[in-house]
């Protein structure tokens, strides 16, 4: 019982060296009053509700009221999300890009338009170098992007090549390497 | 009795004393004197702008709040800072922290742009560039930095976190599991579920109401992993649709930020593997 005597006369002594503990037995003094009148009940639309008794509907209740904290607006830019974004950007430009060129091509003749082969070399040759290069390179760069990235995605269903040093290398490796053969493939 | 105990704790309070120097234990915390810092040193005020948002006044948007201090009498993690600001400049601040030494999960929160445990997140020095501190991405914020991790918990039920098996075992006494089964469990079973990788994935910022996650998959897979357990055909058939795996898209975030230097993202591919052979 000594030990224990001391060590709260210490604890004691100490409160009463620390600025904040000032602060807190204030608290203290003034709660015992708010408790009696009950003024010390928090009103927390957004946080608890005693009467619903159903977990899920409070969930849901709290969902509505609860922010979404940011996500891709705050997210460091890493080569693992914007590469996989952007694999994803260049197949749906690729694609999209086929179906619309197709479904042109097969309108054409209905719409009076000339989209063959003859033409648009015809279009293309008419165009300055400059202008030639910089199509070619950005049609060429999604098609060699999305390519070899998807080689990656290969590579990692077999359950290879996924630490983090090899995911960081080999996703440097596929934009170097991309834009090396879109710019071979733009000067062709 | 209690005059016993007494008497032995005083003395057991008082032994240390009597040790001679050399065995005296030396203690974890750091030298006071080495940690004060000398009058000549400059101050080295780094910016902490902190996501606040008070559930008492809903319709306030949230906000970010600046917060100075001086990074010589502050610790060297990102959670000394927190709890800092806390005891001395704003005590409405609210996050979750518990062990300070990243065994807990709690104090998962995205600091510069990246999720991590704040207690093994090393304050940048560069005191020229503020750092900014979120709660986990794309949750719903109960206060300040504490997002509502009520659905994740529910996912990790449901995937049956626990060994499942029919059969006894042959001595009755413990189920056995040889060197090379036990090591299929090395990296799985670390994880201490602080979130960090399902919200740092964007398939999960999407489709968190169906798509696992990789924080919930990979102890799904610690446990298809586990010799002793039955009922791998059943959690395979369980994970057997399209939104549960197959919303991972391979992005690798999850690897990338985890804390605990784990590896989410094999796991995942290790069950896609098992799902195409089965």
């Amino acid at each position: 019982m000594l030990s224990q005597k001391v060590a709260q006369q210490s604890l004691r002594r100490l409160a009463v060296q620390q600025p904040y503990a000032l602060r807190w037995s204030l608290m203290n003094s003034v709660s015992p009053a708010a408790v009696a009148l009950g003024r010390n009940v928090q009103m927390r639309q957004a946080t608890t509700s005693t009467t619903t008794s159903d977990p899920n509907k409070l969930l849901a209740e709290q969902r509505l009221r609860r922010p979404v904290s940011p996500h891709l607006s705050i997210y460091k830019p890493q080569i693992t999300w914007i590469g996989s974004s952007l694999h994803r950007i260049t197949g749906i430009a690729l694609s999209g890009g086929l179906y619309l060129y197709a479904t042109a091509y097969l309108a054409s003749p209905m719409l009076g338009l000339d989209l063959g082969s003859a033409s648009a070399v015809a279009a293309f040759g008419a165009l300055p170098v400059l202008a030639k290069v910089a199509l070619k390179f950005t049609m060429a760069m999604p098609f060699t992007y999305h390519c070899m990235n998807g080689l990656r995605h290969l590579i990692w269903d077999t359950g290879r090549g996924l630490t983090n040093p090899q995911v960081i290398k080999t996703g440097w490796t596929v934009v170097g390497l991309s834009t090396i053969s879109a710019l071979v493939l733009a000067f062709l | 009795m209690s005059a016993l105990r007494s008497t032995s704790r005083l003395f057991a309070a008082s032994r240390p004393l009597f040790r001679p120097a050399v065995f005296a234990r030396s203690y974890a915390t750091v030298d006071p004197v080495a940690q004060e810092p000398t009058p000549s040193e400059q101050p080295r005020i780094k910016q902490f702008q902190v996501y606040r948002w008070n559930p008492d006044t809903p319709s306030e948007k949230p906000q970010m709040q600046t917060y100075e201090l001086d990074l010589n009498k502050t610790g060297p993690m990102m959670l000394d800072a927190l709890i800092r600001i806390k005891n001395e400049i704003d005590p409405t601040l609210t996050f979750r922290r518990s062990c300070r030494e990243g065994i807990c999960g709690s104090c998962a929160m995205n600091i510069d742009g990246v999720n991590t445990l704040a207690c093994l997140c090393r304050i940048p020095t560069d005191t020229a560039k503020e750092s900014r501190i979120y709660p986990l991405p794309h949750t719903y914020v109960v206060k300040d930095l504490v997002p509502d991790l009520t659905y994740f918990y529910k996912q990790y039920k449901s995937i049956k976190p626990y060994l499942q098996r029919d059969t006894p075992t042959e001595d009755g006494l413990e189920y056995r599991q040889s060197p090379e089964e036990r090591k299929k469990l090395d990296g799985l079973y670390e994880c201490i579920l602080c979130a960090c990788c399902s919200t740092s994935c964007p398939s999960y910022w999407w489709n968190s109401e169906e798509y696992l996650g990789p924080a919930i998959l990979m102890q799904s897979y610690r446990w298809m992993a586990d010799s002793r357990d039955e009922k791998t055909a059943e959690r395979k058939a369980a994970l057997d649709n399209s939104m549960s795996v197959y919303r991972c898209h391979t992005i690798l975030n999850c690897s990338r930020t985890c804390p605990k230097g784990l590896n989410p993202a094999r796991a995942i591919a290790e069950i896609k593997k098992m799902m195409a052979a089965h």
